[in-house]
């Protein structure tokens, strides 16, 4: 496991915070799955052993949580709620964009690697429907121009980076 | 956002004002904690008894007395006591946490610590949802700020008690709402909920110690409670629906949002306070409380006896906002997340998108449920894609019928409820979609960008 010093840093700070050890689990497997993108079997055994755990223990954590991904996936994670505020709101089409935007298949990576577009359960953020997940951002109100506009503004900063 | 003249602020008081911040600066400029500093010149029994007798209910979906909660407590097991605040707010139609969080973390803050005092509890942690990155980043520096002015963690305020705090990250589980499920997820495990008895949470929750669960907004409400007092706070609003509650709408009004209210009826929120529906629309159900609650239909006219033995004859705009009164009407308050759904909405079209909501976050642990809940989504994908089958209609209701009570937890009411009460108020349109809605040439475009499950 080759992680990033701040991880290391993220994950020794989360440890003492808990009465138990394995009660570190997710917080565990947040900061790893930000470094490398994905918890393979080697993360999960890793995480087993930093606290103490079997690794079949941390396994069935990561394949509960939606959250937690064994695959890679896009440089950046769209997430376009489905549920029923946003779906009156027009979230459908949103999704639509979004995916022709990329030429992405839903769930995928697109070609060009730059995303992986998926529909998300409620956000909790109906009052402003229809909204999506760009990584951390969540953009609200949204329409097919306004998706076109963040498609434009996540292909500028992949250009950039 | 202008607040509109019919709310009443307590909660949401400062969020919206121009200037606030999440700074701890703002929250001291507008009395922030001097409540939690008052609470140490009080007994930790007596803050329990004042909670108990405002009668405050909780916010976060049962309705359950706060302070009742609070007094099942076991104080004599010698274990430590541990206090949690639920901030996994997934309830479909739900999102008034996220403001309290975003915007004035440290009232949240203050409500925690004045009621880990009062419960003695040895620590405490807020669960929140993965899908609010910020909120969690907003929370962590406000615990700091806390901690560097002594309102957190040791010795509070100067005193002998010491509560730390921690913020820990679900990872987009809805079942993890489940008070049960989050302590669970909380111990490091699948959020499978636990059976009641024994583990009940005040008796047997995390790691096997007596645990408190509250909603964000409930103990934001206890800092209020503490600071105007029991009789002011059940001033608002009528006996067993005491204080505040802050509504959230979304769908068919030309005002969504959440707005914070006393004592009002379903109709001054939706239509005075919301502005009624769309342009040239029409609303043709309310779902009341989050996307588990029945439905209510607008046309329909709900009677009753109330408990002194008056009747009742209310239209869906007469129903009074409030727990009691939504019950009432056969349906229940919910987390407060009302979906306003207007006559361009297909009503099995919405259950076939709530299905596939509730087969994807069911927990698997209860076959039932997760059986049940995928046979629910396929049905109702299938109508809408104009594959129905005769019988469906049935089978749905006989699917249903079997899941309801039948299940370790309330996910399983969560599945049924919709299913049951959608059907038994709008069946005429759930036979039509079995028998003519099988012509090939007709245009399902809306229908499925409604159901919106690509199933």
């Amino acid at each position: 496991m080759n992680l990033k010093p701040e991880t290391i840093a993220l994950i020794e700070a989360a440890i003492p915070k808990y009465p138990e050890k394995q009660s570190a689990v997710m917080p565990l497997l947040h900061a790893i799955q930000k470094d490398i993108g994905f918890l393979s079997n080697e993360a999960a055994e890793w995480v087993a052993n930093k606290l103490g755990i079997e690794p079949i223990n941390v396994l069935s954590v990561i394949t509960f949580y939606p959250f937690f991904r064994q695959h890679k996936i896009g440089k950046r994670h769209i997430r376009v709620c489905r549920t029923l505020a946003c779906a009156m709101a027009g979230a459908s089409k949103v999704c639509d964009k979004m995916l022709s935007e990329f030429d992405a298949e839903l769930n995928g990576v697109s070609p060009d690697g730059e995303v992986t577009v998926e529909f998300a359960e409620c956000l909790a953020s109906c009052g402003s429907a229809p909204v999506m997940l760009v990584d951390d951002e969540l953009y609200e109100n949204l329409d097919s121009a306004k998706a076109t506009d963040i498609c434009n503004k996540i292909k500028a900063e992949a250009k950039n980076a | 956002m202008a607040i509109h003249p019919k709310e009443h602020r307590i909660v949401l008081k400062y969020a919206d004002e121009p200037g606030y911040t999440p700074k701890i600066e703002s929250y001291l400029e507008h009395g922030g904690y001097d409540t939690l500093k008052a609470a140490f010149s009080k007994k930790p029994e007596d803050i329990r008894d004042e909670v108990k007798k405002s009668q405050l209910r909780g916010r976060g979906g049962a309705g359950f007395p706060a302070g009742v909660k609070w007094s099942l407590v076991d104080r004599k097991s010698g274990k430590p006591i541990y206090l949690v605040c639920n901030a996994d707010e997934s309830e479909p139609g739900t999102f008034k946490d996220r403001q309290i969080i975003h915007k004035d973390p440290h009232q949240l803050i203050e409500g925690m610590m004045i009621s880990a005092y009062a419960n003695d509890c040895a620590k405490a942690f807020i669960y929140i949802r993965e899908e609010m990155p910020h909120g969690a980043r907003i929370l962590d520096e406000a615990i700091l700020e806390a901690k560097g002015k002594g309102f957190c963690g040791d010795n509070i305020c100067g005193s002998e008690y010491s509560c730390d705090l921690v913020v820990h990250r679900g990872a987009a589980a809805y079942i993890c709402g489940e008070e049960t499920g989050l302590i669970e997820s909380l111990e490091g495990k699948r959020a499978n909920p636990r059976i009641k008895p024994p583990y009940f949470p005040a008796v047997l929750g995390l790691y096997q110690c007596p645990t408190i669960v509250n909603n964000v907004e409930t103990l934001c409400d206890v800092k209020h409670i503490m600071e105007m007092g029991a009789d002011e706070f059940a001033k608002i609003g009528r006996p067993n629906n005491t204080g505040t509650r802050i509504w959230c709408v979304s769908g068919g009004v030309q005002r969504p949002g959440y707005y914070e209210v006393g004592q009002i009826t379903l109709g001054e929120l939706v239509n005075d306070i919301c502005g009624g529906p769309l342009p040239g629309r029409s609303i043709k159900a309310i779902i009341p409380g989050g996307s588990s609650m029945k439905i209510l239909k607008a046309e329909d006219r709900y009677k009753g006896k109330n408990p002194d033995g008056s009747e009742y004859d209310w239209g869906l705009e007469d129903i009074p906002l409030d727990y009691d009164g939504i019950a009432a009407a056969g349906s229940m308050s919910g987390s407060g997340g009302m979906m306003v759904l207007d006559d361009t909405v297909s009503i099995p079209a919405a259950l076939a998108n709530l299905m596939a909501f509730y087969s994807h976050e069911s927990c698997g642990q209860c076959t039932p449920c997760r059986e049940g809940s995928l046979w629910l989504k396929k049905i109702t994908t299938r109508m809408v894609h104009g594959e129905a089958r005769p019988g469906d209609v049935d089978l749905m209701k006989s699917v249903a019928d079997q899941i309801a009570g039948r299940t370790i937890c309330a996910f399983g009411f969560a599945v049924a409820w919709p299913v049951q009460s959608y059907i038994a108020k709008f069946e005429d349109e759930f036979r039509e979609y079995e028998e003519s809605l099988s012509n090939p040439d007709t245009d399902r475009t809306s229908i499925k960008e409604l159901a919106c499950n690509h199933g």
